[in-house]
């Protein structure tokens, strides 16, 4: 077994996989409350100040994990990106950097602390990063470049956009002439059906891919079909699953969009298997997390997550949802970088539609991105599923070179729950009545 | 500077610094804009409550509330002029202005007993109970030389810090 065989760095992947490079940003870090290190005067140089520790809705675990320091870093490298959690322990305020000394006047009176807290996140934060897309840099800002640019405009919307056109139309008329077909023809025949309407999944996205001029290089080994498997993957867009789907018919968990895109989802996804869930209602996950774990069982292909749960900029991965990890199967982490020279293929939900993303896509010069197929993983004996989520988001962040944050994703759509801040306040009250004693 | 512009031009950043007082460097000053433009989704040149509460830093803050309250409907000047309390420039003076600002809703420059109750409520929420922050308030003003009834003003919070200084300070990243 190659994997087994080379179990150096980076959590056992071959070698041959090679590193990818640190990006130069650095990573914020707040200065937590120890003893022994008075409060800077000053700020520090490095630009960037700190991150702030949100946990998973599944709040106690994620902070065990953290108190317990049981997640051990494979190699020095994934050390540098790993939020070190005992420094956001919240340390709201200046009270606790004297832990011995009377309670005066001023230490009640000094908020500064907290201010410093609030007024940091107003200025930069690092959730708010997450989301943010590249903004076209115009590149044709003088005399000579700009009747390129315009050029290249030209050639962009009205030679490509109608080829590309074209190919897609052809590849639906291919795809809906053998797939209807094939459906109602084939009803007895459930294995030959199925087979065959996966080809065909595969061949459509494959389309889609063409009419993208998508670039796509995919690493390492191909998706087996087996079952106790589970493919997870870092999330930037939907085309991220269009572009799997291209390799292997994966069956897929996803939320059910409205318009055309849901056409599509019920009437051709069906033939994959898909589980449909509804991200506001709570009840919804326990079903969910059933109809993941018959799948797993029983279905002969496998599953695609994304832990994210929602779109990232590319740049970042926010915590993975704990979900595919506590399935008692093996996770094989898939990482996807895109090549932001060529199009930004982030879809920032909120500033477009997906129509108007894929149409952005069709009059780019091409898609091209990065696809690493790595090691599977199961969860080590003693590990708990959160910690496992937080492992493979180490691995896959790291190969393809994404910065972790500490945020859930889902904050994109909801407030923080107030148990953070709740937290926050049984500091501030542990700290006040302890020195209240103290005399 | 109206709202559609996002370029800021020479004039429009001097007559900002000179509204915070030149606490900012230029260069802050254009980060900051470009983090305002940011905030404010539909460019309507303020940054709403809801806007200032999608950032889930601010929102888990136990004083985020009455920072909102003074934040929120600023224009980008005013949203400036705000921040530079926290700016590494500012004086002591500045910084415990802001403080006593904020302990002071009612904006009369007096901070009573009640006053500083009401933030106390804020940083340590259900965990104390109303007789214990009572009961604290009064022993440190006390010892302090205050009764329950004083009204603290802007001197008293100057002489109560002293000369050590308060570190609040917030590094403006500048690409």
């Amino acid at each position: 077994m190659p994997w087994r065989e080379t179990r150096k760095q980076m959590g056992g992947w071959p070698s041959c996989f090679g590193l990818r490079g640190e990006e130069t940003e650095q990573v914020w870090r707040k200065r937590g409350r120890d003893s022994d290190t008075k409060p800077p005067k000053k700020p520090s140089k490095s630009r960037r100040k700190r991150i702030q520790f949100a946990e998973n809705e599944e709040d106690d675990e994620a902070l065990k994990m953290s108190t317990t320091g049981t997640l051990k870093p494979s190699s020095s490298e994934l050390d540098l990106d790993r939020p070190n959690i005992e420094d956001y322990l919240p340390s709201g305020s200046s009270i606790q950097q004297e832990p011995d000394g009377k309670l005066r006047l001023r230490d009640l009176l000094d908020i500064s602390p907290t201010l410093t807290e609030a007024a940091g996140a107003i200025v930069d934060d690092s959730f708010t990063r997450c989301f943010k897309s590249n903004s076209p840099e115009p590149w044709n800002w003088n005399i000579y470049l700009f009747p390129l640019w315009c050029f290249g405009v030209v050639f962009r919307y009205f030679i490509l956009f109608p080829l590309r056109v074209i190919v897609l139309t052809l590849g639906w008329i291919i795809f809906l002439s053998s797939y209807i077909p094939v459906h109602f023809l084939l009803k007895g025949h459930e294995k030959l059906r199925r087979k065959l309407e996966r080809l065909l999944v595969e061949l459509i996205c494959s389309f889609f891919v063409a009419s993208w001029t998508g670039v796509v290089k995919y690493h390492g080994p191909r998706p087996s079909m087996r079952p106790n498997q589970v493919f997870v993957a870092n999330h930037t867009s939907m085309i991220d699953f269009i572009i799997l789907e291209q390799m292997t018919a994966f069956s897929v968990i996803m939320q059910k969009h409205a318009g055309w895109v849901g056409l599509l989802q019920s009437t051709i996804l069906e033939s994959v298997g898909c589980i449909w869930f509804n991200r506001t209602e709570s009840k919804d996950r326990e079903i969910v997390a059933r109809k993941l774990r018959e799948h797993v069982q029983g279905a002969d292909n496998p599953l695609l997550i994304f832990p994210e749960g929602t779109c990232v900029n590319n740049h970042y991965t926010v915590m993975f949802k704990k979900g595919a990890f506590e399935l008692g199967c093996s996770v094989c982490p898939i990482a996807i970088k895109y090549n932001k020279i060529f199009v930004d293929a982030f879809w920032n939900s909120r500033k477009q539609s997906f129509t108007k993303h894929l149409l952005q896509l069709m009059t780019s010069w091409a898609v091209v991105c990065d696809v690493w197929y790595l090691e599977p993983q199961n969860l080590k004996p003693g590990e708990t599923p959160i910690e496992f989520a937080e492992r493979v988001r180490d691995i896959i962040s790291a190969r393809a070179g994404l910065k972790k944050v500490p945020w859930d994703g889902y904050l994109k759509h909801s407030r923080p729950s107030p148990k953070h801040r709740e937290r926050k306040q049984q500091s501030f009250a542990d700290s006040v009545l302890r020195r209240l004693e103290e005399k | 500077m109206g709202s559609a512009s996002s370029m800021l031009t020479q004039y429009d950043i001097e007559e900002v610094q000179e509204h915070c007082n030149n606490l900012f460097s230029q260069q802050e000053i254009v980060s900051l804009y470009q983090r305002f433009c940011q905030l404010d989704r539909n460019s309507k040149g303020f940054i709403s409550a809801d806007e200032f509460l999608s950032v889930p830093e601010f929102a888990m803050n136990p004083l985020s509330q009455r920072l909102l309250k003074m934040a929120d409907g600023l224009n980008f000047k005013d949203f400036v002029a705000f921040l530079s309390a926290f700016s590494t420039k500012a004086s002591l003076q500045q910084k415990i202005e802001l403080i006593f600002k904020v302990y002071d809703t009612d904006g009369n420059g007096k901070v009573s007993f009640n006053d500083i109750l009401q933030v106390l409520r804020d940083l340590s929420g259900s965990f104390m109970s109303d007789e214990q922050r009572e009961k604290v308030l009064i022993q440190v003003l006390g010892e302090a030389g205050y009764t329950r009834e004083s009204c603290l003003m802007l001197d008293d919070f100057i002489k109560v810090f002293g000369s050590s200084g308060v570190n609040m300070e917030v590094e403006v990243p500048v690409d």
